[in-house]
């Protein structure tokens, strides 16, 4: 579903994370996420909005965020997602193994390339 | 709480999305305007990037739901919205399935209260019946009870046994009850000690007659059950320890068993100790039910291999008197060959209740062809949405789901009326089940009979959807756009797995109608039997016993039979009056011994043993059994004591060629006894009923002089049924002439049994006339069936064919020719379904052949009759629509383009 050929699909969990890791700096809307994402990553990563409401939706059902209505910023209504206590554990959970996973896949890429 | 929660937050989820993803485009959509695009090129980029936003509401919200059960949910909510729409078709089915799982749910009610339940007793898959085969006593054994138990032989089983941990002998009897209010004669289980704690259901109150009471020369004790206690004593729980008189003596109420206790599967109103005398029992009194608890762990083989051994024991332990040979049984090969109690109550019923199960089957079966029948064409008219869903992209498993559940639905809807057809079909066919039907009162709709329902409906409904189902789940996007249907007759593997369907059906109608059929047949055959009696419903019997409590003088029991049979000859309309110890078809022996005839050599051997009944002057004369040779008996060949006795035909015809050669000639019991003459020879009688052989009988005076006594003595018939020949038989006003005639001679005697001969006669077809009821009942269905399946397919065929029949007519066809096209394919139909059914019933048949009497299970006239009416059926049911096809105007049906 990709629109773009250039934009790999993320792996499972990579979009979750993306997005605890953006709404722990400050609370965000959708657009406002995707945006955010794409500026951080130097348009490296892409979120595909078909991708980013349903996991903001799962993720809302694990309780790991919270919404609450607000205003974007061109001050239309929108929601607000906001990172939970039980959010911010997970995410660093979910750091620590990504961590762990990178450095695997370098060292292993590293051998393969010597 | 998770899922409760979510679904009560769920609407504010949804909408906060909704905001969300509006908020998403319109921001989007801005800063490509501020990018320079235009207002409208901008939304629609936005809106492109943005993806199916249908979609993704629809993934985003299924988080929040159970998203299987839900879509199910919405299937099912679908369907329901579309049998709205059509009330006929949803009317059909449903009362199609209604009728179909009801009349099996009832079935499998009788099913399950008779054949699958337990008995009512705790641990009853210990409980044993002590059945006795002895190949060598002709007569005394025979298949249907075997050899009942003598008192030693309870002696020497109860007293030695290593594998029981109780076993008792029963009986039943009739007493006469004086004292309480006007005499009656009540149904007594005689027990000996062993019975009650083998089938170990606890008294409702006072305790059980124990070994104690079966002194015979100890105190009288007697127990109640529960509805005796209700009915004579209103519940009085202070009758413990009170009196009664049982047969002019008085026995003292030691408890009653509680509602619903049945002795096996007898109802009793008292249950009188055996109190058999351990000093005066001899080897033979073959005349006993044993009953007994295996201990734990025991198997029937053993316990049979423990009574083998006892069998010796017993010969060695006791005689019938000096100068007679213990061992003398070793000839008639008696062998232990213990059942089930439960397979003993139930006998031979079940053949008859898993045909009928079997029968109301294959008319479920012809149902859902039906249905299914109906939800093809159904789905026939849904093709163009169908084949659109699918191209649209809907899964083939997702469509077949779709139909599926709508069977199902229609499956469980029926199955639910079914239970209210179900309860009034139970009360139906307990009403005219037969009325020997074993544990009758254990049937009801219980659990297990309502998890058959709904296993059934669900089977069913998958069953008939299934074949929709995988037709059109196979549609795919190409098969058929809009119009092309219209063009085109319908397809030939569409018309295929309709045909498939008619075949079916006319196959199972054959078999039901030629298993109908030949019951008819059966029943028609045992009609035909002569009996041994005339005009059955104008013949009225009834069993009057006078014991030896109350007349002890055997003459005097003659003289009082007499009076009574003179006194009701005086009733107006009453054309003739006799008695004797056992009317035709009542189930009762009155005695078998051995006969030996004069000039006979019996090689050293014994003679074979004969029935022998009582008979009072007159009695054939009243019953309509015709006297074929010689003279009937006198009441002064009766008082005289004179040495003659009466024989049937058959036995006549084995011992001296005829009938007529009989008379004069002699026969004797023991050789130690004196001739008596031949008199008189009678036509044979059905004795056992009407499906069993006539047995040869020995017909002894009322009274005689007693041939099992060393000194002799006066021996009457005690227990005699009265046959009173009137056309006024079994009418109120005449009974109660009756029962006053019998009180004017003595006010102490009790009538039993009242009941026409018809109704004894009735009930000997029982059998065979429910069998007969049900499989007409189902054969009719079945046809109806098949001529509805026959005629909505041709029906079906002609719609969707009326504009290759206007081409045709338009080119100049014959309207007779098109007619004969429909019909051939009808006719086509029942003749390919009619040979599968031939050969399917005849193997069926095999099957059934136990219930069928007189008439082969290949009966001819059977399966040239079926077939040809199954034809006709087809010819007719096929003609109505073939004659509209044939009026169709071919201009009419082209402009339809």
């Amino acid at each position: 579903m990709a629109k773009n050929p250039e934009h790999r699909d993320l792996f499972p969990g990579a979009l979750e994370v993306m997005i605890l890791q953006s709404l722990r700096l400050k609370p965000m809307h959708g657009y406002a996420l995707v945006k955010h994402i794409k500026q951080v990553s130097d348009n490296l990563l892409q979120v595909e909005e078909g991708s980013l409401y349903p996991a903001l939706q799962r993720m809302l059902r694990e309780g790991w965020l919270e919404s609450e209505a607000g205003t974007s910023a061109k001050g239309r209504p929108t929601r607000i997602y906001r990172l939970t206590d039980a959010g911010v554990r997970h995410l660093e959970q979910e750091v620590v193994s990504f961590e762990k996973m990178f450095a695997g896949i370098t060292r292993v890429l590293d051998v393969a390339k010597a | 709480m998770q899922g409760l929660k979510s679904l009560f937050g769920r609407r504010r989820r949804y909408d906060d999305l909704s905001v969300s993803i509006q908020e998403h485009i319109e921001e989007r959509a801005e800063e490509l305007i501020d990018e320079g695009m235009t207002r409208k090129d901008a939304e629609r980029t936005a809106r492109r990037e943005f993806g199916n936003v249908t979609l993704v509401r629809e993934r985003s919200r299924e988080v929040w739901q159970w998203s299987a059960l839900e879509s199910i949910l919405g299937d099912i909510k679908l369907v329901f919205r579309r049998l709205r729409r059509s009330p006929g078709f949803a009317f059909t089915v449903l009362l199609t399935l209604a009728i179909g799982i009801g009349a099996n749910t009832t079935v499998f009610s009788v099913v399950n209260g008779v054949l699958l339940k337990p008995l009512p007793y705790p641990d009853s898959d210990r409980l044993v019946a002590l059945w006795l085969n002895a190949p060598g006593a002709a007569g005394l054994s025979n298949f249907i009870s075997g050899l009942h138990l003598s008192p030693s032989m309870y002696f020497t089983f109860a007293g030695q046994n290593r594998t029981f941990q109780s076993l008792g002998v029963w009986g039943l009897g009739t007493a006469n009850v004086t004292g309480l209010a006007r005499p009656e004669e009540v149904h007594t289980g005689l027990i000996s000690d062993g019975v009650l704690e083998a089938l170990d259901v606890p008294p409702a109150l006072g305790r059980w007659l124990t070994q104690a009471d079966q002194d015979p020369h100890g105190a009288k004790a007697v127990m109640l059950s529960y509805g005796y206690w209700q009915q004579r004593f209103g519940g009085d729980r202070s009758v413990i320890g009170r009196s009664i008189q049982v047969d002019a003596e008085p026995r003292e109420i030691a408890g009653v068993m509680p509602k619903r206790f049945r002795l096996v599967d007898k109802d009793f109103d008292l249950l009188v100790p055996l109190a058999f005398d351990r000093d005066h029992l001899k080897l033979a009194g073959f005349g006993f039910n044993g009953v007994a608890r295996l201990k734990p762990g025991v198997t029937l083989a053993q316990a049979n291999a423990d009574v083998t051994r006892l069998i010796g024991v017993w010969m060695d332990s006791w005689t019938n008197g000096p100068g007679t040979n213990p061992h003398f049984y070793e000839t008639w090969k008696i062998t232990p060959n213990f059942r089930l109690l439960k397979q003993q109550v139930i006998g031979s019923v079940g053949s008859v209740l898993w045909v009928v199960m079997a029968t109301v089957g294959l008319v479920m079966l012809i149902a859902c062809t039906n249905v299914a029948n109906l939800l093809l064409v159904r789905a026939d008219a849904r093709q163009q949405e169908l084949s659109i869903r699918a191209a649209l992209g809907a899964g083939r498993a997702r469509i077949a789901r779709e139909l599926l559940i709508e069977s199902a639905s229609l499956g469980i809807l029926g199955g639910v009326l079914a239970v209210g057809a179900a309860y009034a079909g139970l009360r139906l066919l307990v009403a005219i089940g037969p009325a020997d039907l074993p544990r009758l009162s254990e049937i009801s709709l219980d659990a297990r009979s309502l998890g058959f329902t709904l296993a059934l409906s669900v089977f069913s409904g998958l069953l008939f959807g299934s074949i929709p189902a995988w037709r059109y789940a196979r549609t795919r996007a190409c098969a058929v756009i809009p119009g092309a249907g219209r063009t085109a007759s319908a397809s030939r593997e569409r018309h295929r797995s309709r045909n498939l369907l008619v075949i079916a059906q006319v196959a199972m109608a054959l078999v039901l109608l030629v298993s109908a059929l030949l019951m008819i047949r059966t029943f028609a055959a045992l009609r035909n039997v002569e009996p041994g009696f005339a005009d059955a419903p104008h013949l009225q019997t009834m069993r009057i016993t006078i014991p030896e409590s109350l007349v002890r003088d055997p003459q005097m029991v003659t003289r009082i039979q007499n009076d009574i049979a003179d006194k009701l000859a005086t009733i107006p309309g009453v054309s003739s009056v006799g008695f004797a110890a056992a009317v035709p078809m009542e189930g009762i022996d009155p005695n078998w011994d051995e006969i030996r005839i004069e000039g006979k050599d019996y090689g050293g051997g014994d003679p074979p043993l004969r029935l022998f009944n009582s008979v009072s002057p007159g009695y054939f004369k009243a019953a309509g059994t015709r006297l074929l040779a010689g003279r009937d008996l006198t009441w002064t060949d009766i008082y005289g004591l004179r040495p003659v006795v009466m024989v049937s035909e058959n036995f006549a015809r084995d011992s001296w060629g005829s009938a007529s050669a009989a008379v004069g000639k002699r026969v004797r019991q023991f050789s130690s006894m004196p001739w008596v003459e031949v008199i008189g020879v009678v036509e044979d009688v059905r004795h056992n009923g009407v499906d069993e052989e006539a047995p040869a009988i020995v017909y002894w005076p009322a009274m005689q002089t007693n041939p099992y006594t060393s000194q002799p003595t006066i021996e009457a018939a005690r227990s005699v049924a009265f046959a009173i020949r009137s056309a006024r038989a079994g009418n109120e006003s005449f009974l109660t002439e009756v029962q006053q005639a019998v009180w004017s001679v003595n006010a102490n005697l009790p009538l039993a049994s009242v009941e026409t001969m018809q109704d004894v006669y009735g009930a000997s077809l029982a059998r065979t006339s429910f069998t007969l009821v049900m499989l007409a009942i189902a054969g009719s269905m079945a046809l109806l069936l098949g001529i509805l399946g026959i005629y909505g397919v041709i029906s079906y065929g002609v719609s969707q064919r009326t504009r290759e029949i206007g081409i045709r007519l338009a080119l100049g066809a014959q309207k007779s020719e098109l007619k004969w096209m429909f019909v051939r394919s009808a006719l086509l139909l029942t003749a390919v379904g009619v040979a599968i059914g031939v050969g399917t019933a005849a193997a069926v048949m095999q099957l059934m052949k136990s219930l069928l009497f007189g008439i082969s299970p290949l009966d001819p006239f059977t399966y040239i009759t079926v077939p040809l009416v199954l034809a006709a059926a087809a010819a007719v049911a096929s003609y109505l629509p073939a004659r509209r096809a044939a009026a169709v105007n071919p201009v009419e049906a082209l402009r339809a383009e």
